[in-house]
């Protein structure tokens, strides 16, 4: 398609300056043309530069996108305005977003600090979760195409190259070929995978390893032989280029980028609870390694890799649902052994219909316990106090196959504190007792659990106290002895 | 234009009816029954009573293999559809049986070829039921002029096929009630499943409905008495393997 001039009108938009000249687009600021106001936020308009009747690959790739835009949503992707149709003047109107696109942090010298990469990494992995509970997966995240906004969210740009479970996927193809870009793409879609949303983990793995090393962990290979390195080989560990990494840092990025889907993080929300608590986070030999991997395990792998084939790809909502972050609310006063008994019961049916779904034990405790004052009550004293009644009633539960992490938090309003707890890291289920802290289940009255209930982003479930055991053992005993009595 | 596709209705009128309602709810201004109007269910009078009525206001009907079977049944069973047959055959009016021997194989509405089975020879009833089978299809419709849409039933199942990359065609599985983009540039052909007798394993009743100028594909499912329809089967002495068959929608 022909270059737009400043201030021609299309569609009932004007066109500004062009913002940016891509090979396979240009992107011009737009304004509505009747003089309606502007829905609130500024506008851009993408213009592919082919037409679909040229038939090449990169009209393919914004029909995807075309398809695919119109129908995400949140706060994580830009806004969607309108689309001109494709086979007479193909163009798309969205929200231009404020922000430096992630290069601002790989071209400006020094690497980031820890806490920023952190940072960087966890709202990225918020906001591919966003678009993997919406069913589709980017499946070309590279630094150009993630935009941190000032308020330190992201947004995830061009979504030419994704997969939308709800829609025919245009790229897909018998022959199955790699689609995605060399440096960030993942092994399975090396072989021709699309749709499997550790894809996107995986990309991310390599953004982080970039962010915390300036290296990229597999370079940018041209040939198929350099790509299908990645089905096979670990990156060289990043602790190796950087001294002060800490090691559950290198737990994450690594085991982000493992090269078979099922050992990554199993969704982008479990990378993002790791990213905000480096603390819970459970090194392994993977975070503590400081040798590139032997020649013996490389040679194996390859052999393996050798008949790596192509294999459907798990729904991206029902793969994120499948391995939640499951999270139990233990109050830590006033509960009765079957509360504790009957929370631990839930938790153990839940957990067990889900391998390898994530528990977060959690407890909120009022800001006045602990005080600077008093060593006996610091802060870390009084935390820690709670973190062993958290592990003591975690204890009995079987949690081999489930990561596990436990959380003291401080607040006036329990109710807000956990339903916060809940949406900052993408819980998908809340456990909790029915009458827990004290108060009885009531009618009328806003209860903690009933507050939780009306305002958690989530299921919940409140569990009612199992018979208390003493109470059945009287009766049983009372039951013999009206037996026993003589009429 | 939202044209609705219906097809496979096989004598069940509660499925019918209720496709009906629901394509008129979403705002159809057309009808195309694509065929097997009758066999296997037990109100084939009032479904063609029905399909009759919409004829009337202009809704485009094929013939399928199971109309052409009620209207000359052989003598003896081959198959077990066979056996319904000659039952419908003996339910049927004269003037019910007149209008499923006029009916056409094939009809052609602005960009959009219809036909029961496949385009590909449709009077041998050839089932479109992969990759392969719906490019042969595929292939004979774009011999006709202006064609750039298939769309057809005879599986019983809902498939969308379409062409990616790559030289051959690729099948997708739709989720019922999400509007696809079927852009005109690109060729599709479709299978819309099912309104008398699904197979998929969910008892509700299948259909499409085809949105021409938004060039949008949305396959639907719809509940309805499905015991009913199950009831009525028993009830007439038909083979309880058809009246088990919609109960359990496979």
């Amino acid at each position: 398609m022909k270059l737009l001039e400043p201030a021609e009108e299309l569609d009932g938009f004007v066109v500004e300056e062009c913002l940016h000249s891509g090979g396979m687009a240009h992107i011009y600021r737009v304004h509505y043309a009747d003089g309606r106001r502007d829905p609130g936020f500024p506008m851009v308009m993408k213009v592919p530069r082919m037409t679909p009747g040229d038939g090449a690959e990169n009209i393919v790739s914004f029909e995807v996108e075309h398809q695919i835009m119109q129908v995400l949503s949140g706060t994580h992707v830009p806004r969607f305005v309108a689309a001109g149709d494709l086979s007479n003047v193909p163009y798309l109107v969205m929200e231009y977003v404020h922000g430096h696109t992630l290069d601002h942090w790989l071209e400006h010298g020094e690497p980031p600090s820890i806490e920023v990469i952190a940072q960087l990494g966890a709202a990225m992995a918020h906001a591919v979760h966003s678009l993997h509970k919406q069913n589709a997966v980017h499946l070309d995240l590279k630094p150009a195409n993630v935009l941190i906004r000032p308020g330190g969210s992201a947004v995830l740009l061009d979504f030419g190259l994704s997969c939308h479970a709800h829609y025919p996927d245009l790229l897909a193809e018998q022959l199955r070929k790699a689609v995605g870009s060399p440096t960030w793409i993942s092994p399975e879609q090396v072989v021709g995978v699309r749709g499997d949303p550790r894809s996107d983990i995986f990309a991310l793995g390599v953004m982080l390893y970039e962010l915390a090393t300036g290296e990229t962990p597999f370079g940018t290979p041209q040939t198929d032989g350099g790509l299908r390195q990645r089905l096979w080989m670990d990156p060289r560990p990043p602790r190796m280029l950087r001294a002060d990494l800490p090691e559950w840092l290198q737990e994450v990025l690594l085991r982000c980028l493992e090269p078979e889907a099922k050992d990554r993080y199993p969704s982008a929300a479990h990378l993002a609870f790791d990213l905000t608590h480096p603390e819970q986070v459970k090194v392994t030999e993977r975070g503590r390694k400081l040798q590139a991997t032997g020649f013996c395990i490389h040679f194996k792998r390859w052999l393996r890799a050798a008949g790596r084939q192509y294999q459907p790809s798990p729904i991206p909502s029902h793969q994120a649902e499948d391995v939640p972050i499951v999270m139990v609310a233990i109050p830590h006063k006033d509960a009765t052994d079957a509360t504790l008994y009957s929370l631990r019961q839930a938790v153990d049916r839940s957990l067990g219909l889900r391998p390898g779904a994530r528990l977060a034990c959690v407890t909120v405790i009022s800001p006045g316990q602990s005080n600077t004052s008093s060593s006996e009550n610091s802060e870390t004293q009084v935390h820690r106090r709670y973190l062993t009644m958290l592990r003591e009633w975690a204890q009995p539960l079987n949690l081999d196959n489930h990561q596990t992490s436990y959380h003291v938090l401080e607040s006036g309003d329990v109710a807000q504190a956990l339903v916060r707890y809940a949406e900052g890291n993408d819980v998908s289920m809340i456990v909790m007792g029915a009458a827990t802290h004290g108060v009885q289940m009531q009618r009328f009255v806003a209860t903690v659990p009933i507050k939780v209930a009306m305002d958690a982003p989530c299921t919940v479930i409140l569990v009612k106290q199992s018979l208390p055991f003493e109470a059945l053992v009287d009766r049983k005993a009372q039951q013999w002895m009206d037996r026993d009595a003589p009429f | 234009m939202k044209l609705a596709l219906l097809s496979d209705l096989h004598s069940n009128l509660g499925a019918l009816q209720a496709c009906i309602e629901h394509a008129r709810a979403q705002g159809a201004q057309r009808f195309a029954v694509l065929g097997d109007l009758v066999g296997y269910g037990a109100e084939p009078v009032q479904v063609l009573d029905a399909v009759m009525a919409l004829a009337q206001q202009g809704a485009i009907v094929l013939q399928g293999n199971h109309d052409a079977l009620a209207a000359f049944p052989p003598n003896e069973s081959r198959a077990m559809g066979d056996a319904t047959a000659l039952w419908t055959h003996e339910q049927l009016s004269l003037e019910q049986k007149r209008f499923l021997v006029g009916l056409p194989l094939t009809a052609q509405i602005e960009d959009v070829l219809l036909v029961h089975a496949s385009a590909n020879e449709p009077q041998k009833w050839r089932y479109v039921e992969d990759e392969r089978s719906a490019g042969a299809s595929l292939d004979a419709a774009l011999a006709l002029p202006g064609v750039r849409y298939v769309f057809g039933g005879h599986v019983h199942r809902q498939t969308l096929y379409y062409r990616s990359t790559g030289r051959g065609l690729m099948a997708f599985n739709p989720t019922p009630g999400v509007a696809v983009p079927t852009p005109r540039h690109r060729h599709w052909i479709a299978t819309v499943g099912s309104v008398g007798q699904p197979r998929d394993g969910n008892p509700k009743s299948q259909y499409a409905l085809f949105d021409t100028t938004a060039a949008q594909l949305t396959f639907h499912r719809v509940a309805y008495d499905h015991h009913a329809a199950a009831a009525a089967i028993r009830a007439a002495g038909l083979l309880e393997f058809f009246a088990k068959r919609l109960e359990d929608g496979r």
